[in-house]
């Protein structure tokens, strides 16, 4: 670990942005209905609309597909099967090297022989319009030879269980053991080592947007043009160049706006990339906009975890050691590039993070299935392994007698032992455990909460409070995928330009997903340069003209690309300042910029402005000094080098009310404190923290993608698959410590994670806080459904 | 998410609508506000040959006071009677559903006689018809005819209207004096179809029950009314006895489907915890 000193000039420039909650420069274009979305694009008459077959069935061998009748329906374009896409293009494998073991087999854009999971794309119907497709795609007949589905984890490398891949001799995916200090010692010397086993739901994230690509290639150029929606537009234009052998300025990929991600759009999906290749085939614009059903059983979906906790705790409150034996269910194959095995491995990585312990052991298995791919979604791992975490220690809280806070206090790490490691052995640079937690409790009102929910429980109100620290990985380096092999970006860069009228344009790799990522970008481009943000356009999201970068993923973007951004800006301000100083004959260093005017550094007098530098630099360059050449753009690149990633961290706390006739649970409150170093936009942040924590509640009570023994997901609906809605929701309110990266001048770190990283372990430590009581055994088995908590109090 | 084609009628008189079903059959369906139909449509779980809109059909929309009832023409929206001043005073028990019954902007297209004439067996409309003793008027070719809510619901989204026939009208009795009702369902999340839902209708006097029905929804293929549960309140006035008795017949009495909500057990234990709330403040005044 390093000991780093960051220079935070940025935070010092007079007309500051940073800290301040500017409004979103793209929500009037949104609101007005202004967007460019995929499904926007329209290519004109020659398009072709995909519509995909999707297999009835979670397993079954392709025995004949009959595509003659589908061929001669009206406005059929042409229906094509796997065999023909697969002489175009190459598999992949979804393995990264340094997950050691993990296996995979190749997956095809459409599967050659055998479907491994109900509503995988099979054969792909393009036609005039999206309707006559999937008019079309019900007459394509497959003569299926039915095969049994694996579909339960517990069984999955049993020796009689069907093997789905024989290539790959056995359903493990990938297996990780781990072991720090001597959790068996730990045990002998702890008062109470206590075991729970914790289930979390498959589930999967609903965006409002879904899934779109609209592909055109040109062969007279040999030019793949697609605009698609995904978050990071560089890797797609790799991965489509790499598996249609075609060079990578072949291949352009224009993200406009997008509607919502989480972690869904980061992915290889399979009918994509074979709408890719129906364009190249039919050489042909080629649109697939997925529909909410296919969604369903498409979209990666994530968690399902079965973990063993145990903790080792003394009656003093020392934690001395956690121990978990996870089981994951992933679909098929394991999903490429970012692979199936990630969800897992943080698992295993962040495990007890906030705590101070010594001895640790964990194993991780990952087994195939025939259900839909699972992947990563927002805050990958991190609501796993909190919850298992969070609820251990509050069993460590009952087993001891301790109020559930002081628990805490006693074990979270000091804020002042940074820079220090986990007991894993990761790098934590600077976080802030005791305070956050002081700051809940504080916003909270802890006591006088507690008096509360006990005067109620007195006259048959059934209130809980729940308690829960967390640290997430954010800013990651090319330690998460990049070592692995995968053809990642861990940097991002920026380009910024003055123009001719004194107007900053800016280029960055990270993408906006309706997140704000544009207001951000603002804020750090006007405050680095020294204009105001009206004077600044930008533009994301286009391999032909962003700088290669990451794309916005695992709440990179603000810390990654934005730093990125504030070196490019304080680039451009300079360059700027030479050639006024070279109008002004004045020395660059009396000068600064400072609201779109360059002054007197010393005075902050007006000098010159920039539309006049524009226009001479560009217009009458004559006039300049012999050997003066301005040059208006500069390119900055930022990638985080002595960390592998900046953890942040935070507390957050659930208040609700249990129904016990009825088995329903009432969110009252909700609280999130977190540090997420420097906040560039509060408005933002905050928007962040609570859409986060709402998707950790789905996670706790609503959202569960219900499969039967035999693979059929049975709620691939938006009336049955239950997304949480506002009027189920509690007030969220946030809260911030600040201790910025020392990595980097900005200083932020991600916050796009953390609420649904504590929520569900709040909820879930909540609830059993009201049960408690009643002598309910805990209940640990997410989404808690009135019908778990009705079992759990013996009413039915 | 495309339906599979079919042809679009505009009905501007009954007569229209007549036609088209006698021509086509069983592949033609009446399109009223489209809230569950064009879903159907769009999710390829039905593929009808022609929709005969109703829309522009006159006389079919709007609440009618008839004297004793209610008049409530199949075309009102949802939206007209959750703010009609006639409803919210001679049929409370359909103020206080109408909230319930999905969301505003299906409230805003959604039409009172597409949810009775859809018969969802875990829909409000149905069982709140039942419960107040509705009558719905069917017309045909050769003319209309009137049923008893009681045999209109036949079974799982099957009714009384025939083949070549239409909903046009559902008669609402007014509240009687002496009489209450209340509303109360259990759906895990608002706007949701819900579990399990109950509309009791009864009559009290001097804080003893008199007759009523207490008709739940998501209970089973239709709307079901528990008589003999209702049977216990006659005479007696509430209590947490009284409560229990009836939690135990309605656990005899209802047989209630499973899904992934909820098994058998839970909706039974549901439905007694229902009627308790439902009817403890109906009892206390």
């Amino acid at each position: 670990m390093t000991d780093l000193v960051a220079d935070r000039w940025i935070l010092d420039r007079p007309n500051s942005y940073i800290g301040r909650s500017v409004p979103r420069p793209n929500a009037p274009r949104l609101a007005e209905g202004r967007g460019t979305f995929v499904d926007d694009v329209e290519l004109g008459r020659r398009t072709g609309h995909a519509a995909f077959v999707r297999s009835p069935h979670a397993h079954a061998r392709i025995r004949s597909i009959d595509t003659e009748a589908a061929r001669a329906a009206p406005g059929v374009i042409a229906v094509v099967t796997g065999r023909e896409l697969a002489e175009i293009h190459d598999p992949w494998v979804g393995v990264l090297t340094h997950l050691e073991g993990l296996k995979s087999a190749p997956q095809y854009a459409l599967p050659l022989d055998t479907a491994t999971w109900q509503g995988e794309a099979v054969a792909a119907v393009v036609a005039e319009s999206r309707a006559k497709a999937e008019d079309a795609a019900e007459l394509v007949a497959i003569d299926w030879e039915v095969r049994p589905a694996v579909t339960d984890p517990a069984t999955a490398l049993d020796p009689d269980t069907t093997v789905i891949h024989e290539s790959l001799g056995d359903n493990l995916a990938w297996r990780r053991n781990a072991n720090f200090g001597d959790v068996e010692a730990a045990y002998a010397e702890a008062d109470h080592v206590i075991e729970e086993t914790f289930v979390f739901a498959r589930h999967t994230g609903v965006c409002v947007e879904p899934r779109a690509i609209l592909a055109d290639f040109n062969p007279a150029e040999e030019q793949l043009t697609v605009w698609h929606n995904t978050q990071c537009p560089h890797m797609i234009q790799n991965i489509l160049a790499t598996h249609y052998r075609l060079d990578e300025h072949r291949v352009r990929v224009i993200a406009r706006d997008v509607g919502g991600s989480f972690g869904i759009k980061v992915h290889t999906y399979a009918d994509e990339i074979a709408t890719a290749g129906l364009s190249i085939l039919l050489k042909r614009p080629v649109k697939f906009v997925a529909d909410r059903m296919e969604s369903f059983v498409s979209d990666i979906h994530a968690r399902d975890h079965r973990v063993r906790g145990t903790i080792a705790v003394r009656n003093d409150g020392a934690i001395l050691a956690f121990e978990i034996d996870a089981l994951t269910g992933i679909g098929p194959y394991s999903m490429y590039p970012r692979t199936s095995g990630i969800e897992a491995n943080q698992i295993v990585n962040l495990m007890g993070g906030p705590y101070v312990f010594d001895h640790y052991r964990a194993q991780a298995t990952v087994v195939f299935q025939n259900k839909n791919m699972m992947c990563q979604y927002r805050a990958v791992g991190h609501p796993i392994k909190c919850a298992v975490t969070e609820g251990l220690v509050d069993s460590a809280a009952r087993a001891t007698g301790l109020d559930p806070a002081e628990l805490r206090r006693r074990n979270l790490r000091a804020d002042d032992s940074y820079p220090c490691r986990s007991a894993q052995g990761l790098p934590f640079e600077n976080l802030s455990h005791q305070e956050s937690l002081a700051k809940l409790l504080e916003a909270m009102d802890y006591e006088a909460l507690k008096a509360e929910r006990d005067a109620l429980r007195e006259r048959g109100v059934h209130r809980g409070i729940g308690l829960a620290s967390f640290i997430e990985v954010t800013n990651p380096s090319a330690m998460f995928y990049g070592v692995g092999g995968a053809r990642i970006s861990a940097q991002d860069g920026a380009t910024m330009r003055l123009d001719a009228r004194g107007n900053v344009f800016v280029a960055t790799g990270a993408t906006e997903q309706g997140q704000g990522m544009e207001a951000v970008i603002s804020q750090v481009a006007a405050t680095a340069v020294g204009v105001p943000p009206e004077r600044l356009r930008i533009v994301t999201g286009d391999t032909d003209h962003t700088p290669y970068g990451g794309g916005t993923w695992a709440s990179r973007a603000a810390g990654i690309g934005g730093e990125a951004v504030a070196q490019a800006g304080r680039a451009l301000r300079q360059q700027i300042l030479r050639a006024a100083a070279a109008m002004l004959q004045e020395e660059a260093a009396n000068l600064d910029l400072r609201g779109g005017v360059v002054v007197d550094a010393a005075t902050g007098a007006e000098r010159i402005g920039l539309d006049e530098i524009g226009r001479i630099c560009y217009y009458r360059p004559d006039t300049l000094p012999d050997g003066f050449q301005a040059e208006l753009v500069a390119t900055r690149h930022y990638v985080p080098r002595k960390y592998p990633f900046a953890f942040t961290n935070g507390a957050q706390a659930s208040y609700l009310e249990v129904d016990v006739e009825t088995g329903f649970i009432t969110l009252i409150d909700h609280w999130c404190v977190e540090d997420c170093g420097t906040v560039i936009n509060p408005l933002l942040v905050d928007e962040q923290i609570r859409g986060g924590i709402v998707q950790g509640l789905g996670g706790a009570l609503f959202e569960e993608c219900v499969y039967d023994r035999d693979g059929q997901m049975l709620n691939a609906n938006m009336a049955d698959y239950l997304v949480p809605m506002a009027a189920e929701l509690p007030d969220m309110k946030c809260g911030h410590v600040e201790s910025p990266t020392a990595e980097s001048d900005l200083g932020a770190k991600g916050a796009g994670e953390a609420g649904t990283c504590g929520a569900p372990a709040a909820v879930m430590n909540a609830l059993n806080d009201a049960l408690a009581p009643l002598g309910a055994k805990p209940l640990t088995d997410m989404p808690f459904t009135p019908r778990k908590v009705l079992r759990a109090l013996g009413r039915i | 998410m495309k339906p599979a084609p079919f042809a679009y009628v505009r009905a501007e008189t009954l007569d229209d609508v007549f036609r088209v079903l006698d021509e086509r059959g069983d592949g033609a369906r009446v399109l009223a506000g489209g809230q569950s139909l064009v879903a159907t449509l769009n999710m390829r779980l039905s593929a009808p040959e022609v929709l005969v809109d109703i829309g522009r059909v006159a006389g079919l929309a709007g609440i009618e006071d008839a004297g004793d009832t209610l008049r409530i023409g199949a075309m009102t929206r949802h939206v007209e009677v959750e703010t009609s001043e006639l409803a919210a005073a001679h049929t409370p028990l359909l103020a206080s559903a109408m909230p319930h019954v999905a969301h505003p902007a299906i409230r805003n297209r959604g039409t009172f006689g597409g949810s009775i004439a859809f018969a969802d067996p875990a829909a409000e409309l149905p069982a709140c018809a039942v419960a107040l003793g509705a009558r719905m008027t069917i017309a045909g070719r050769g003319g209309s005819r009137t049923v008893d809510a009681d045999s209109f619901f036949r079974g799982l989204y099957e009714t009384a209207v025939g083949p070549g026939e239409v909903l046009t009208a559902v008669e609402v009795p007014k509240i009687a004096a002496g009489w209450r009702s209340g509303f109360m369902e259990l759906a895990r999340r608002h706007g949701d179809y819900a579990i399990i839902g109950l509309a009791a209708h009864v009559q009290v006097d001097g804080g003893r029950f008199g007759g009523g029905r207490l008709v739940f929804f998501g209970a089973g293929d239709r709307p079901v009314s528990a008589t003999r549960s209702a049977a216990l309140l006659e005479g007696e006035a509430w209590s947490d006895a009284l409560a229990a008795r009836i939690a135990d017949e309605l656990k005899e009495e209802l047989d209630p489907f499973e899904d992934l909500n909820a098994d058998a057990a839970m909706r039974r234990h549901l439905a007694g915890v229902l009627v308790g709330r439902t009817l403890a403040p109906l009892a206390a005044g």
